[in-house]
Formats: structure tokens, sequence, C-alpha cells
């Protein structure tokens, strides 16, 4: 109960600041937190990297297996994404079976590699009908300082960059390298007291009533969206944020993502 | 058909199944079709055939997750079984998570939760049969539900979705243009407030192409809204007739 109050009274405050123009850190309205990439940081992943926004950490690993492809579409590899909210990361993280939080990260995560078409999923394949590559694509959330959507779809475009595929491992001859064709990149924003913020810290996340992500490529197309929260937006506010999302997608892509050629 | 072999789409500005590409698939709408519920809805969008039905506001179950202030929503979006081509296993994937998470945020705004703290307000949305567009079939149902239960409600909710085919963006997918197609996005909104509590999207859209899509969705969104609110008026005017011909015998 004494936390309730804490918490209404955080949100309080940080909308009233919000409404002075003020935000945490002194922050532009518009401006992510400090990134950080790491890349290659599981050796026995196949990919790998380590993301931080501001006090956010995400670590996202790329393991391929051998398996079988879907009935429906024989001659293509298979995504699998997945994420853990793991307690450690967060007070309001509990461990046992992934919930409606961690489902949505990672459907938000695999939309955007799937619009995207990012991965050439027919190299993936390797006898039609029978043997294809199965990616696993895992998000281990190890700190949540909030924008965890962001954290995780720049981890994961990161961590295909450096991907290998494990021919070796299973008696495969063939290219190692995998196909990365764009990068599809996650932009979160929040409304609070009229004004668009963008990358919300835990905070503001707690103070905003709705919440969108916008996912687009390097070509400026979108390849991902979602509206989560409790509160409706208008048509204005969306248009506007999309295109804040393709600006700061832009910029981000620009400073830590090579396109590939 | 086989990925690869290339479907026209479009032809002569018609789609496969004629319609043009601003126009709804024939919707249907019954209320009160159950007879537990404290209300419930029967709707078909094309060939989707959904049935939503509303309990409470009634005590939350576990005591844990009650809201001290306000009424906690639940939404549980399910698809039967046999409602798709290869059989459905039975109970919630990830999928119908997040599909039920989505729901229940596009309501979140128009429910009086305040109204009943501690309680629940539970809504059960069962896909019977699908043809794309099912979570948004389920919302328009849902939204029905709750007027038939007497929920305090700021206003109805509307949903349908958008998409990309044959490089057009078209009004409310069907199973092969959803399939095949290059997007599809679709949107919940207070129809009389203009302004939107669900939206998703996946494919690849540009900018310009999701404006005209919103566009697109959000006035067929007031098309739906009037049929929510005929069906609900027919219904209850019904209701109000019998009881009078009832007193006046």
């Amino acid at each position: 109960m004494g936390l309730e109050i804490m918490d209404d009274v955080r949100k309080d405050s940080v909308r009233n600041r919000i409404s002075e123009g003020y935000r945490e850190g002194d922050r532009d309205f518009r401006e992510y937190r400090e990134i950080s990439i790491e890349k290659d940081v599981a050796m026995k992943a196949e990919g790998s990297a380590r993301v931080k926004i501001g006090n956010t950490d995400v670590l996202v690993g790329v393991k391929l297996d051998l398996g079988e492809p879907f009935s429906d579409s024989p001659a293509v590899g298979v995504i699998i994404t997945n994420a853990e909210l793991v307690p450690l990361a967060s007070p309001e993280f509990e461990s046992g079976p992934p919930n409606e939080k961690s489902i949505q990260l990672a459907r938000v995560v695999d939309r955007g590699i799937r619009g995207s078409e990012t991965v050439d999923l027919e190299k993936l394949c390797i006898v039609e009908g029978e043997k294809v590559w199965i990616m696993f694509i895992d998000i281990h959330v190890l700190d949540n300082g909030g924008n965890l959507v962001d954290a995780a779809a720049l981890g994961a475009i990161a961590a295909l960059q450096n991907a290998r595929v494990p021919n070796e491992r299973y008696d495969l001859t063939g290219d190692d390298t995998l196909s990365v064709r764009d990068t599809p990149l996650a932009v979160t924003m929040v409304e609070i007291e009229g004004n668009i913020l963008v990358d919300p810290d835990c905070n503001e996340e707690n103070a905003a009533t709705s919440k969108l992500t916008v996912i687009s490529n390097a070509d400026g197309s979108l390849s991902g969206l979602q509206k989560s929260g409790s509160d409706s937006m208008t048509e204005e506010t969306i248009l506007e944020m999309v295109e804040i999302g393709i600006e700061k997608a832009g910029e981000i892509r620009e400073k830590f993502l090579k396109t590939p050629s | 058909m086989k990925k690869g072999e290339e479907i026209e789409f479009i032809k002569d500005g018609k789609r496969l199944d004629g319609r043009t590409f601003d126009e709804l698939r024939n919707i249907k709408i019954e209320v009160g079709v159950l007879e537990r519920a404290d209300g419930s809805c029967y709707l078909e969008l094309g060939d989707n055939k959904v049935i939503a039905a509303v309990y409470g506001p009634r005590e939350m179950h576990p005591r844990h997750a009650q809201d001290a202030k306000m009424a906690v929503i639940k939404f549980r979006y399910n698809m039967a079984p046999f409602s798709v081509d290869d059989r459905k296993r039975p109970g919630p994937d990830r999928r119908s998570v997040e599909i039920s998470k989505v729901s229940r945020e596009a309501f979140e705004p128009v429910i009086m939760r305040e109204y009943y703290p501690k309680a629940a307000i539970e809504v059960y949305v069962e896909i019977l049969q699908s043809d794309a567009g099912t979570r948004t079939a389920g919302i328009n149902a849902a939204s029905v539900a709750l007027a038939d239960a007497g929920i305090p409600m700021k206003d109805l909710v509307s949903s349908i979705a958008v998409g990309k085919v044959g490089g057009e963006v078209v009004l409310d997918l069907n199973a092969v243009e959803d399939n095949y197609g290059e997007a599809d996005m679709p949107i919940a909104m207070i129809a009389r407030k203009n302004t939107i509590t669900a939206l998703q999207m996946d494919g690849r859209l540009t900018k310009d192409e999701f404006g005209r899509g919103l566009k697109l969705a959000m006035n067929a969104c007031h098309q739906i809204y009037e049929l929510q609110r005929t069906a609900l008026i027919e219904r209850y005017n019904k209701r109000e007739s019998v009881k009078f011909e009832e007193r006046e015998a």
C-alpha cells in the first residue's frame, strides 16, 4: 500500500515537471538518453549485443539450430523471438511463465524484423521441406530503466549483424555469413501533459497513459507500430509521433549501425 | 496458392472478392444472444464469426490483483480450435495473449472504471470462424456486449483493419489478402471523439501510405459505429415494446 502512494506521488511529480518543460537529467523531450552498444558479448551465441540506453540494460543473443520448416512455408527458415523479463532486472518483474508484457516486447521486436524482411529467410533453408535453420532471437533484460522495446530492437539488429551461420557445428558446408538486409529500429514515445517524449525512462513510462512504438527502416518506411496504454490518442499526435520516430531512428542508425551494403 | 505465385489482388479497380478499396465486408450484429452472460453480442464481419460475452462488475479474483481505485478489465480473446484451417491448439498462445492485451487497452479509455473499485469487468471473446480481422471483429462485438451489460461507458469503441495488397492501401482485408498482402494495420477508435485507442501494424508501409490508411480506417470506424448503435437501439426498442404490450394486456 505504501508503495502505491509513493507511486502516485512520483507520477504527479513527473507530470508536474514535464508540464513545466523540465525533464529528468535536463534532457530534451526529443532526446535519447546515452546509448551504447557492445557487440559479440556472448561467445557461445552465433551473434550477440548488449545495449544500454541510460540505465536500461538489455542483452540479446542469436542462436541457430537445425529444425523442420512449417508445412505452409517449406522453403524458408524460421525466426523465433523471445523475451525474458527476469526478476533481477526490476522489482516489478516476477519469475514464472512469460506474461503479456514480455510477450508484447518479443512480438513487437519480431514484427520489426519480419516486416522489414531484414533476414533473408530463403537463405536459411537447407533442404526444402525437411531441414531449415531455426533462428532464435533471445532478449534478456538485465536492468529495466524504461523503454525496453527500443533497446531490445537495437540489440536484436546489432546481434544479427554480427551473427554467423554455424555450419561447422552441424557438419555442413556453406557460407557462414548471415545476410542482414535492413536495419529496423524502434522508437518509443509517450505523451505526458500534451508533450511528446522520446525514450521514456521508467518513471515517465509509469506517469504516461499512452505509448506508441514506431519501427522504421533505412529507407524511411515503417515496418511495425504498436500502441499501448490506457488512454486514447488523436490522429495528429500519432502522425507527429510517426514523423519523429522515423527521424530518430535515422539518427541512431547513422551513429551505431552501418547500413549493410 | 503457393508462395511466390503471383496473385492479382486488384483487377479493374476491384479486389478479389469484388469490393472497392474502401469497402467493408458485410457486417451483421445481434445483441443479447446469450442467456447467462450479463451482456453479449454475436457479430459477423464477412466470413468472421465471433461472439462476445461480458460478466460484471463483480468481485475481482485473485484479490491481490484488485485495484483499490477502479475496476480491473479482464479481456480474453480466444480462438476455437476449429476456427482456422490448421486446428488451433486450445488455450492461450502468444498471439492471443498480445491481442487480449491490446483489446483490453482499447476499452480502458471508455469504461468508467472508477465507478467500481476492487471489481472486475470481464470480457470474453470467442472466435468461432476466422477470416482475417478477428481482433477487430472481437473488439466491435465486445463493445456492443459491454453496452448490453449496462457497463457505464463514455462511448462505444469501433475497430477495423486496413492493409496493403497489390501495392494499394485497402480497407478490411480478407484472409487471402491478409496472408499474401504486404501490410496489415488494425485500429480501434472512439468514433465520436475521433481518438485512437488501439493501433498496430505489421508488414511494410511508407509514411504516406500509413497516413492514408489511418484515414481510411477512421472513416470506416464511423460506419461501424452506426451499425453498432443501430443494433443496440433495435434490441432495446424491441424489448421496450414487448413490455409495453404485456402491460396493455
